[in-house]
């Protein structure tokens, strides 16, 4: 089936989607857009978070045809051009980027927390990324650059 | 496959009729894990999320509230924690955020897993399905809905369109037991909810039955209890020995199982903890709210 959807604020029509197929298979291999991972696809890392119509969602629960006209945001698109944003900043600075399979998820879910929260507590940033798994850091610089992130932006 | 996306009710409900073989999706928080791993394969996909009514809460007659299949957990939170403390604080125990976004109370009632957070608060306020289909619609009380693990009385041509609940006459609770905060599916659980007016107590056993189970003798204990004492009028605390018992009636209620997640000799046990403390959390909090007054 035919697909149209705008990702990052552009148009795209995408031919010869399969019906079953998720949204994170559209956007990895038909939309050369690989920063959402698969890991799971079944909703419990958050590497493949995404936004969609402006909602923090696992794009690997997401079928594709449920994308059909909604604007969908990855992480190629939190930051403008070549620039990072401070949330992807804070993370390289921080230390909380190791193997880096996990950061696309936590960056767009850490973009989430800070735009509804500008000033998240401890606990406020461990239920906002409850969702999120990372096999390499241990948490404590993910928070760490969690909170480098909000100091900036804040 | 096909993929169906009807744009309204009407549209939603022929396409039903027609395609009794679709499966539905709404959230995709429980299909979508099945179509990944290709456990199923169904020969059509009905997507819901178009019917703009399905998405949508409001109040009935008097203090009765109908919400749509396909209000999301977030919504609940975000919208009816005061209205149905129950339901929101079980939402708030659901996945993850990402997970809440998504997923609706409508497709935990699809599912109909013993397990699924949102049934508990639903058997302790009597809460009803509504059920539709181009033959008309039925309203069924929840715990009639509820089969069997993963069976309910949706036949292939229905699509579930709302429930109904009433709104809190006054405080309830949500309790869950999982190896970590968030992201687990209930080792147990347990809902309870105060109905003063009617001088009721509301009870629901999660994830240690085949069904979400009520924990009828203990309700009618403990209400026993309240009525005899005066308890509803002069507010006074609940006595250990009555909390005590109230808890061993729901643990005898239980009807667990050995699994991965936990033994049914451990389920049983901690679903009787969870009933005596959440009767106390709820009780106190009905004390506290005159002392307010
Ligand atoms: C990582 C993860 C964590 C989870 N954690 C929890 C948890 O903590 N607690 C919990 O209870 N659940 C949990 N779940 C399961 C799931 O999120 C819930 O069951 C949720 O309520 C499903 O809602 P949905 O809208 O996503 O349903 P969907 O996946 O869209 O549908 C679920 C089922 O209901 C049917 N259905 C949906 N809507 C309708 C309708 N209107 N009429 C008829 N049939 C319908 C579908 O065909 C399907 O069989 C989790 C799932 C994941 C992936
Ligand atoms: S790949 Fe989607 S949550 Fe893991
Ligand atoms: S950095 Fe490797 S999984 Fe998180």
């Amino acid at each position: 089936m035919r697909l149209r959807l705008e990702v990052n604020g552009e148009r795209r029509e995408v031919d010869g989607v399969w019906e079953g197929e998720s949204l994170l298979y559209v956007l990895r291999e038909r939309l050369g857009l690989p920063g959402s991972k698969n890991a799971c696809e079944q909703g419990e890392c958050g590497s493949c978070s995404v936004y969609m119509d402006g909602i923090l969602v696992c794009s690997c629960l997401v079928l594709a045809g449920q994308a059909e006209g909604r604007e969908v945001v990855t992480v190629e698109g939190i930051a403008g051009g070549d620039e990072l944003h401070p949330v992807q900043e804070a993370f390289v600075e921080a230390g909380a980027v190791q193997c880096g399979f996990c950061t696309p998820g936590f960056v767009v879910a850490t973009h989430d927390l800070l735009r509804r929260e500008p000033e998240p507590t401890d606990a406020e940033i461990r239920e906002a990324l409850a969702g999120n798994l990372c096999r390499c850091t241990g948490y404590e610089k993910i928070l760490d650059a969690v909170r480098l992130a909000a100091q900036r932006t804040g | 496959m096909e993929f169906l996306q009807p744009l309204d009710r009407k549209e939603a409900l022929e396409a039903k009729a027609a395609h009794p073989e679709a499966v539905p999706i709404f959230g995709g928080t429980d299909v979508m894990v099945e179509l990944n791993f290709a456990r199923t394969r169904p020969r059509a996909m009905l997507d819901l999320t178009r019917i703009p009514e399905i998405r949508e809460w409001g109040e009935e007659d008097g203090r009765l509230l109908r919400v749509g299949a396909g209000v999301t957990y977030a919504q609940i939170i975000a919208e009816l924690g005061n209205k149905l403390p129950g339901l929101a604080m079980a939402s708030r125990t659901v996945g993850s955020p990402q997970i809440r976004n998504r997923g609706t109370v409508g497709g935990n009632l699809g599912t109909a897993s013993p397990a699924g957070d949102g049934l508990p608060p639903l058997y302790a306020s009597d809460a009803e399905v509504e059920i539709d289909s181009t033959e008309g619609v039925r309203r069924v009380p929840v715990s009639e809905f509820i089969l069997g693990p993963k069976r309910s009385v949706l036949k292939e041509n229905e699509l579930i369109s709302a429930f109904y609940l009433p709104e809190a006459e006054g405080p309830q609770q949500y309790s869950k037991i999982g190896p970590r905060n968030a992201m687990v599916i209930a080792v147990c659980s347990f809902g309870l909810a105060l109905h003063p007016e009617r001088e009721k107590v509301g009870t629901c056993i999660g994830s240690a039955g085949p069904t979400p189970i009520r924990a009828g003798d203990a309700e009618d204990f403990i209400e026993g209890v309240l009525e005899e004492g005066g308890l509803w009028e002069s507010r006074v605390a609940i006595d250990e020995a009555a909390l005590r018992r109230f808890g061993e009636m729901v643990a005898a209620a239980a009807r667990p199982i050995d699994d991965v997640r936990g033994t049914g000799e451990y389920r049983r046990h901690s679903v009787g903890v969870l009933a005596k403390r959440t009767l106390m959390w709820a009780w106190d909090e009905y004390r506290e709210a005159t002392d307010a007054a």
